[in-house]
């Protein structure tokens, strides 16, 4: 017996929950299946659709009209620009509040970490207060036990990009917090639970010395950045709390791996396929395949020794690319290992990167190629599979990394790799 | 090359012309265990340290990454010593799970661990003695499980328990699992063994110690469950699957118990059978702990065909069919899936079985760890931490729309039940009232 169901989409970042998510408005029983955690802890939370040319032009203000000219094999002209926008109101829905930049094309600047500007279509509600066109005076807070963020450093680079208002940094020690390298969850922990902390002259709550900390430095800044820290199941409780006690809007300033925010979003996802009775199994890798006359039968899943068959009518692979590991490599070839669907590449390993380290490297778009259908391709043209399409990460044609458009090509491939799934089934 | 199983999950394929490369020898000789490959593949993402639920609530535990592939590396130099923060990992192996790059971090954390209590811990100190207590629970239980209640009486007293935290460190705010007044094993004996004899069909019930001593309504609801699909069920001599002692760094112990499992598992496997554990963490670390780190004979064997009791069903039988239009009596349930069968692949599966059942719901309560980690809440010094990890899965717990809990691991049922006051059963009890009835109306006791 194999476990069976109607779509299988086998990946759990952005782009595999999105199809399954999509999959499921057709009434099918699907079913995600993830390896190894997804990068999506790995990432900002923010949600870029296009920030930048394929030529290094930009940053662009609206990206849904440079769309037009990306090139015909770029996975948003395979999908089409209405695709891109269905899939924005897709995810819109559900993320409900908790992200901004539903009401309007252009893209938002978001101050980043490092004191650059990054260009993005949906941000998290806490990135809000803190964009680079609101004219109001900021202070950012940084504490040293995190290096991550260096807030001074900041805001020196954000006064050089020329943002429209003073900004200051500051770094202070967090309130309970003594050892150097605490994990960013230990800090989110603190807060969400409002712990006692010993402030030296007794014990209080941990928002509460952490607003008095920060009360002392504020001057006349209408607002207050934080490293992505403020809590994590009670993250908006722990930002009202501290805005209420501040008197100002608190927010957050998105920053590097391990992220809050891309933690938060994949809780949001999580529940919202749990909401849509999608059946999720976690752990564990697909090693193999059965497939009759160009169709996959079952995938094999590896649950420590067994392989144990699943299966389904429609699959969606969505594993992500070469930090995913949807795609592979080794010293001979690149490839993708759970289909061996073909990647296209040199032979020669030396001309898969550029010598320039900035520079315009192939191996950044290398995935699998798909038709207009998002269905993979042999070396030749041909199908790889009939029920098989690809989404996100392991598609070639594009380098999010250039770009800013990782998330946007996930969900908008995402969306509609689902949602021909399911409607193939329903077929 | 050296000899170290390889990293189990690692996807890549055996390359053919492996001789062509030969890394460079940046190290010394490498000994037996040989982790270099799983430390190189770490990039530093620090997902690890973001999953750990000791790290999250301990201010002084510095996570996965420095426990594993850093300490590794730091280790390679003569003046650098294994830090006794390794001690204060649970083994939960969330961080196998989380990392993106397939460093085989909780074997790093093993081997660590075994070598710090080799070469740093007092063999006279109280700590270790109370460690290999508490990881050698069979022996006690053996021992207690002779006179239950009497054992039941001594444990539940209030001098017993200031004894064991004064003296030995175990917490007095636990109270001890009650010792069946007969184990699964005198019942399978009293009761003749198998009713259902079948070469075809065959299973080895790894029942583990605590199915065994303390809650052998677990086992005979296995034993009814597999006879209602016709298989024959076989009880092989069986020793601790090895987890508690690994957890304390008992590696000498786990090796030694494995040994006897390992081979008597094997003999079931030639004769036909699959092994079956009821326990996740039993099939944890037959499956992946064993050929990590014991060398033995047939320990791949082994891996290979052990199962959890409900994967099994799902894969051999068709399940769903046979539970379709099945009732049980039963309250709602608050689902915990244990840690180490999230790392199997496992942990949506009872929620998923038990919705074909009429008569139950059963509610995931989410995926925070509970927090007890086998001996590791038992501990006086860890009780706290161990609280406040499970602090998240009390609440999910209490929220949720239950009164009763289910899971299948045992510390995870004491956790759950001592945070929230809770009774907890096993899918496997629920499958056998749904497929089998009650267990005195089927005269199966």
């Amino acid at each position: 017996m194999a476990i069976t169901d109607d779509v299988l989409v086998i990946g759990g970042g952005l782009a595999g929950a999105t199809a399954a998510l999509a999959a499921a408005e057709h009434g099918h029983r699907v079913r995600l299946l993830t390896y190894k955690q997804s990068t999506l802890r790995h990432a900002s939370g923010l949600i870029d659709v296009l920030g930048y040319t394929l030529g290094g032009d930009g940053p662009l203000s609206n990206p849904f009209t440079a769309l037009e000219d990306l090139p015909e094999r770029h996975p948003y002209s395979l999908v089409g620009r209405e695709a891109v926008r269905d899939a924005l109101h897709f995810f819109d829905a559900v993320v409900g509040d908790t992200y901004a930049g539903a009401h309007t094309n252009v893209n938002a600047l978001v101050p980043t970490s490092s004191g650059s500007i990054k260009p993005t279509a949906r941000y998290p509600a806490a990135v809000a207060p803190g964009l680079a066109s609101d004219p109001r005076d900021c202070l950012l807070v940084g504490f040293a036990t995190l290096p991550d963020f260096c807030a001074p450093l900041a805001a020196d680079h954000l006064l050089d990009t020329g943002v429209p208002f003073d900004v200051r940094g500051v770094t202070l020690s967090f309130p309970g917090i003594r050892r150097d390298d605490a994990k960013v969850t230990r800090y989110a922990h603190i807060l969400d639970r409002d712990e006692g902390v010993d402030i030296g002259r007794g014990t209080t709550s941990a928002r509460a010395a952490l607003a008095a900390l920060v009360r002392e430095h504020l001057e006349d800044e209408a607002r207050v950045g934080f490293p992505p820290i403020l809590g994590d199941d009670n993250h908006s409780v722990v930002r009202r709390d501290l805005e209420e006690r501040l008197g100002v809007d608190v927010f957050e300033v998105p920053s590097g791996p391990p992220s809050l925010p891309g933690m938060r979003l994949e809780d949001r996802l999580y529940e919202a396929l749990e909401a849509a009775g999608v059946r999720v199994t976690t752990g564990v890798p697909v090693v193999g395949y059965e497939a009759t006359d160009g169709r996959i039968e079952h995938v094999l899943v590896d649950r420590k020794g067994q392989d144990v068959p699943y299966q389904a009518g429609e699959y969606v692979l969505a594993t992500g690319g070469l930090v995913g590991k949807g795609v592979r490599s080794d010293r001979d070839r690149v490839y993708e290992p759970i289909f061996d669907c073909h990647v296209d590449h040199a032979p020669d390993r030396y001309d898969w990167f550029d010598g320039d380290a900035f520079g315009d490297h192939p191996f950044a778009s290398f995935g699998v190629t798909v038709d207009d259908d998002l269905r993979p391709l042999t070396a030749d043209g041909g199908l790889e599979f009939e029920n098989v399409r690809a989404a996100g990460g392991v598609l070639s044609g594009y380098d999010f990394a250039a770009e800013k458009s990782g998330s946007g090509v996930s969900l908008a491939t995402g969306f509609v790799a689902g949602d021909r799934a399911g409607a193939e089934v329903s077929r | 090359m050296s000899d170290t199983a390889h990293p189990p999950d690692d996807q890549v394929p055996e390359d053919e012309d492996e001789d062509e490369f030969e890394p460079i020898q940046v190290f010394s000789e490498p000994t037996a265990m040989d982790l270099r490959p799983g430390a190189d593949n770490c990039y530093k993402c620090s997902t690890c340290d973001t999953n750990c639920p000791v790290a999250e609530v301990d201010d002084e535990f510095p996570g996965p990454k420095f426990q594993g592939p850093e300490q590794w590396r730091l280790k390679r130099q003569d003046d650098t010593d294994i830090d006794d923060s390794i001690m204060k990992c649970s083994n939960c192996m969330r961080c196998d799970d989380a990392c993106p790059s397939e460093v085989p971090l909780s074997q790093m954390h093993n081997t660590a661990r075994g070598e710090y209590v080799d070469t740093h811990m007092s063999k006279r100190s109280i700590e270790y003695w109370r460690n290999r207590l508490l990881s050698n629970y069979r022996l006690m239980a053996h021992l207690g499980s002779k006179v239950p209640r009497l054992t039941n009486f001594v444990m539940g007293l209030r001098v017993t328990k200031l004894f064991n935290e004064k003296v030995l460190g175990i917490t007095s705010e636990r109270e001890f699992p009650e010792f069946a007044t007969e184990t699964f094993r005198q019942w399978w004996r009293t009761r003749g063994g198998a009713r259902v004899t079948n070469p075809d069909k065959r299973i080895a019930y790894f029942h583990g110690c605590y199915s065994n001593y303390n809650t052998p309504e677990v086992g005979k609801a296995l034993v009814r469950v597999f006879e209602h699909f016709g298989y024959e069920v076989l009880v092989p001599d069986q020793r601790c699957s090895g987890t508690p002692m690994y957890a304390n760094g008992m590696l000498g112990d786990a090796r030694r118990a494995a040994e006897t499992n390992v081979p008597e598992l094997a003999a079931a496997i030639d004769d036909g059978a699959d092994v079956i554990a009821s326990c996740t963490s039993c099939s944890m670390s037959l499956r992946q702990e064993y050929p990590e780190l014991f060398d033995l004979e047939n320990v791949e064997t082994v891996s290979d065909n052990t199962w959890d009791a409900l994967e099994y069903l799902r894969v051999h039988e068709d399940l769903e069919n046979a539970l379709e239009g099945t009732a049980v009596d039963h309250p709602d349930v608050a689902y915990h899936a244990p840690c180490h069968a999230r790392n199997q692949g496992l942990d949506g599966q009872a929620v998923e079985v038990l919705s074909a059942i009429d008569g139950i719901d059963a509610h995931d309560v989410g995926d925070s760890c509970s927090g007890i980690s086998g001996t590791y809440g038992w501990k006086d010094e860890n009780y706290e931490t161990s609280m406040a990890i499970g602090e998240e899965m009390f609440e999910h717990m209490l929220a949720s729309e239950a009164d009763t809990g289910l899971t299948e691991c045992p510390t995870c049922s004491m956790q759950m039940e001592h945070g929230t006051g809770y009774s907890i059963s096993h899918p496997l009890e629920i499958l056998a009232e749904a497929l089998v009835g009650d267990a005195s109306e089927a005269g199966a006791a």
